[in-house]
């Protein structure tokens, strides 16, 4: 009864610069993986179908939803979640200006939200508040209306251009 | 308080956001429990039906399965929910318990719970339960469920009726009669949720040694949860510890006590361990309280110079199939049967609510409770007068606005208002908006058939709610907040405090409070709360509270201590305490060249007290509590302002500038309040936009996945310019009032005005939200055909009226 539970694949990646070998049932998901395997419960999940955003992670530098994402589908990948993100110091200047500017209450969606974001100031020119707007379009905040997220990213994106913030 | 120097009024970031931004953040999912148990539910799929038999016996032998559980396994753990009114004569409610009886009364009541190792093997198994049951005819209309020979939402019921209340002494039918001009104005908001992004979720253990309920749980009010579990799993308050670590979004849906919660609490009990539940999205929006599902009629009567005189309101609310314990589901309604007009000057008032089950779920409170619907039907009426009368709405609105000099009164309504800042708010909002400017650009636009629209909503919000409601109701919820404070050998300060914090910053604003009153940084304070052993007791989160009460707390605990502080210090530095001046975390005698810093006097205190002249221990703590007393609620006001286009081609509404307007007294941290402005009016856009808890006839949700239950996302809001009246509170000394909920009651009045502005040169308005294309094309369409009607009766030179 119920095979799927029971039989379970090996599986191998890089998680935050940490090599990771685990046997894992085929049905499960990166982002519960992630947070109930590692405890690496900085990826959150909001919906379990792929819309709201709070699981992002990413895989092989592409950032995903974690929950449409199973683990196998990882295996040989090289995944980085928010923890990773934050020890590298790679999205600090984005943390600091979401701190500053409140770009969060309760925090749910946070983590997705600097995911994403990290992702569209990795690309070569500003974005303009509409175009940021539509990058976050994957991602959903019930808390803030999200116009401090915008102004967060913006400042951040100018500010790595060395342009007035 | 005086606020010129130090951290109060500043735009104080938040110490949690550092863990926030770095995944750090501890929701109730993320808590580590080695061993526990899953549990996964088994759900009705029917709106109504008897239960015949439920048949455990396959699933029970699933992999992981250590329990399946039923009604009557916690039928002698755990009484049923029943909410009981006394106060407005309402009828007790009918049982609700944990786990469905012999009876289903809405799509998704927990019916069974699997406990299982894994919470996969728990779903795995939760599908081999079979429940016969025998559907029971269904009632989900709110309109059809008053009818006298409407199936029954709970059998035995004698009616669907669950109370009927009337405001106002005088309907005002001379003024009507008399009126130069009647407007009536009919809307039906239809049902939303909450959706916090976090699902609810609970963990509870239970040590059959100690007799001790531990309880982690993403909730607002863990005092409120505490004395519930107590009493209905029958257990001494001090053996119920609930706490609450981070909670991921609230809004008022996790302000209740739900079935399956307690039903987790319950199997705690019963299996003697520590047992889990996290609702997926679809049980979130099954399960969640619903909100605002209500139909409204006012009729507004005015004299020839478009004073008005009075208001006549007819209110229907549609609670589900039973009420959300504790607080019951007939806020919304009363909110918003009492609170239409309220910004304005009356003669006669009159309103009546109605509010009925059926087969639903509970509805409970959502952000505004009632008072965004209110908000809405009034502004749409004033609007609509405005248009009868050939009036500004700006114009009609300044000359009906209760003045701010009439200060603390009581309206034909019977709502007890403060002084209010209304003429205030609509100057500032009309320089903020260059309203004549908007107006002239939006007429040359019609020209070139781009229908642009304007509008505006004028709000009264009762904050910071004391006793009056619940406690005279004999509902076990605590309205005053309380602040323990104590100074640490650090010369820091800890603070433990009743107001609980789902992201609103509350524990910053009470830090700025405490740093304020002490003479310290901000960061010198650590804020705690959310946990019903170390908090004093209070209410958590609820009614726009938190620092317009919590804060009061915190300032009265805080000035208790800076009294200790200079007693001792007093002591220590042999000078009288008039004598001395605290600052900078310091204190300094002012005739002496003395300094003693704060962690220097708590080190005396803590460690070395022989040092100290004879006299009482030194006390470095404080606790304090306070609760609205003389008045019901710190009334707060202010306005909303839109700038809408309307496609008439595709009925897709963009919004083009959003404007607010707020008064909310002494504004602690300006960064923090406006957020919760913004935040708020995202959530009333989302109402009037986009949110729909969409049910079929048979009562089936069919819309149960944030796929297609839409909220606003980042492209379709606008920026949203917030400024502020601050008319200091003068029923509290901290003079703060709350703001929680005012963007969700504001926001969408001017949103309804708008767009019904955009479409009134097409003779459309809009009647129920919310504005989907369709129905902002069908409203459209409607009027298209009725100037077709009237343009060939006017060419056949026929009456279209009477014709």
């Amino acid at each position: 009864m119920n095979a799927t539970s029971k039989s379970s694949v090996d599986v191998a990646f890089v998680v935050n610069g940490s090599a990771i070998s685990d046997k894992v049932a085929p049905r499960t998901t990166l982002v519960d993986f992630l947070r109930q395997r590692l405890g690496l419960t900085g990826s959150h999940v909001g919906c379990e179908h792929g819309v709201c955003g709070a699981c992002h992670v990413r895989v092989d530098g592409t950032v995903l939803r974690g929950c449409l994402f199973l683990a196998v589908q990882a295996d040989g990948a090289e995944v980085q979640t928010i923890e990773g993100l934050s020890a590298s110091g790679e999205i600090a200047d984005l943390q600091e200006v979401f701190v500053r500017r409140n770009a969060m209450q309760c925090g749910f969606c946070t983590p997705g939200m600097l995911m994403i974001a990290a992702d569209l100031l990795a690309r070569r020119e500003v974005p303009s508040r509409e175009a940021i707007r539509d990058a976050l379009s994957g991602n959903y905040c019930r808390c803030t209306g999200y116009q401090s997220i915008v102004d967060a990213i913006e400042e951040v994106a100018r500010a790595r251009h060395g342009l007035a913030v | 308080m005086t606020q010129a120097h130090g951290p109060s009024g500043r735009a104080v970031p938040r110490a949690d956001a550092r863990r926030l931004v770095a995944g750090a953040g501890c929701y109730v999912d993320d808590i580590s429990t080695p061993g526990a148990l899953h549990i996964a539910f088994v759900r009705s799929t029917y709106a109504h039906a008897a239960i015949l038999s439920i048949d455990t016996a396959a699933a029970a032998l699933m992999p992981g399965v250590v329990r399946v559980v039923c009604a009557t396994d916690l039928e002698r753990i755990c009484k049923p929910m029943q909410v009981a009114m006394p106060a407005l004569d309402m009828p007790t409610t009918s049982a609700q318990f944990p786990l469905a009886l012999d009876e289903v009364c809405w799509q998704g009541a927990p019916v069974a719970a699997i406990a299982a190792q894994s919470r996969a093997q728990a779903e795995d198994a939760a599908e081999h339960v079979l429940v016969e049951y025998d559907e029971l005819p269904a009632v989900v209309d709110a309109e059809q469920a008053m009818k006298p020979d409407s199936p029954r939402a709970v059998r035995g019921r004698h009616s669907n009726m669950a109370l009927e209340h009337t405001f106002g002494t005088n309907n005002g039918a001379a003024s009507f009669a008399a009126a130069a001009t009647v407007v009536e104005q009919r809307i039906v908001f239809d049902r939303q949720t909450g959706v916090s992004l976090e699902s609810r979720g609970i963990i509870a253990s239970y040590s059959p040694l100690s007799g001790e309920l531990t309880v982690h749980m993403s909730h607002q009010s863990p005092f409120q949860m505490r004395d519930v579990f107590s009493d209905l799993l029958g257990l001494p308050n001090h053996k119920v510890r609930v706490s609450c670590p981070d909670v991921g979004g609230a809004f008022g849906l996790k302000l209740h006590a739900y079935p399956d919660e307690l039903a987790v609490a319950a199997i705690a009990i019963l299996l003697g361990r520590t047992v889990r539940f996290q609702a997926d999205r679809l049980e979130s929006f099954l399960s969640d309280t619903h909100a605002r599902e209500a139909v409204g009629v006012a009729r507004l009567a005015l004299d020839s110079a478009g004073r008005f005189l009075a208001i006549d309101v007819e209110a229907l609310s549609g609670l589900g199939a039973y009420q959300a314990y504790p607080r019951g589901s007939v806020g919304e309604g009363l909110h918003m049967a009492q609170m239409v007009g309220a910004p304005y000057q009356l003669n006669h008032f009159r309103a009546r609510l109605r509010a009925v089950h059926q087969n639903k779920p509970p509805t409970g409170a959502y952000r505004g409770v009632g008072q965004p619907l209110a908000c809405t039907l009034t502004e749409t009426l004033v609007d609509r007068a405005a248009r009868a009368i050939g009036m500004d709405p700006a114009e009609l609105r300044r000359r009906n606005y209760i003045s701010a000099e009439r200060g603390s009164h009581t309206t034909p309504a019977g709502l007890q208002m403060s002084a209010v800042s209304l003429h205030a708010c609509l100057d500032t909002l009309l320089a903020i908006m260059q309203y004549e400017d908007l107006r002239r650009e939006q007429q040359r636009l019609r020209e070139q058939r781009i229908y642009r629209g304007i509008g505006m909503g004028s709000f009264i919000e009762m904050t910071a709610v004391g006793s009056a409601v619940y406690g005279a109701n004999h509902i076990a919820v605590p309205a005053q907040e309380g602040c323990s404070v104590r100074l640490e050998p650090s010369g820091t300060v800890l603070c433990h405090s009743s107001a609980t914090d789902q992201g609103q910053g509350v524990r910053t604003g009470v830090a700025q409070i405490v740093a304020q009153t002490l003479g310290i940084d901000a960061t010198d304070v650590t804020v705690r709360a959310g946990d019903t052993a170390s908090s004093p007791v209070g209410g958590g989160a609820w009614a726009s509270r938190g620092i317009a009460i919590g804060g009061q707390a915190a300032l009265l605990a805080a000035e208790d201590l800076r009294g200790k502080i200079l007693a001792l210090g007093a002591r220590i530095l042999e000078t009288p305490a008039e004598q001395i001046d605290i600052a900078d975390g310091a204190l300094r005698g002012t005739t002496t060249a003395r300094t003693l810093s704060f962690a220097e006097l708590a080190n005396i205190a803590y460690f070395r007290q022989h040092q100290l002249s004879a006299g009482a221990c030194p006390e470095l703590s404080a606790t304090r509590h306070y609760v609205s007393r003389g008045f019901p609620y710190l009334t707060a006001n202010g306005m909303v302002g839109c700038l809408v286009e309307v496609d008439i081609e595709t009925g897709m509404i963009e919004i083009l500038r959003l404007w607010v307007v707020h008064d909310c007294g002494r504004v602690i941290n300006p960064l923090l309040v406006d957020e919760q402005i913004r935040g708020g009016v995202a959530q009333g856009i989302g109402g009037v936009l986009y949110e729909h808890c969409e049910y079929s006839e048979s009562g089936q949700l069919s819309n149960g996945t944030l796929a297609d239950y839409l909220v606003p996302m980042a492209g379709e809001l606008p920026d949203i310019e917030v400024a502020h009246v601050a008319s200091v509170a003068t029923e509290t000394s901290l003079g703060a009032k709350g703001v929680g909920e005012a963007g969700t009651i504001g926001a969408g009045a001017a949103l309804w005005n708008a767009v019904n502005d955009a479409m009134a040169p097409l003779g459309a308005a809009m009647e129920q939200q919310p504005f989907s294309p369709d129905r902002v094309l069908r409203a459209l369409a409607t009027a298209a055909r009725a100037r077709k009607a009237a343009a060939v009766a006017a060419s056949a030179n026929i009456d279209p009226v009477n014709a």
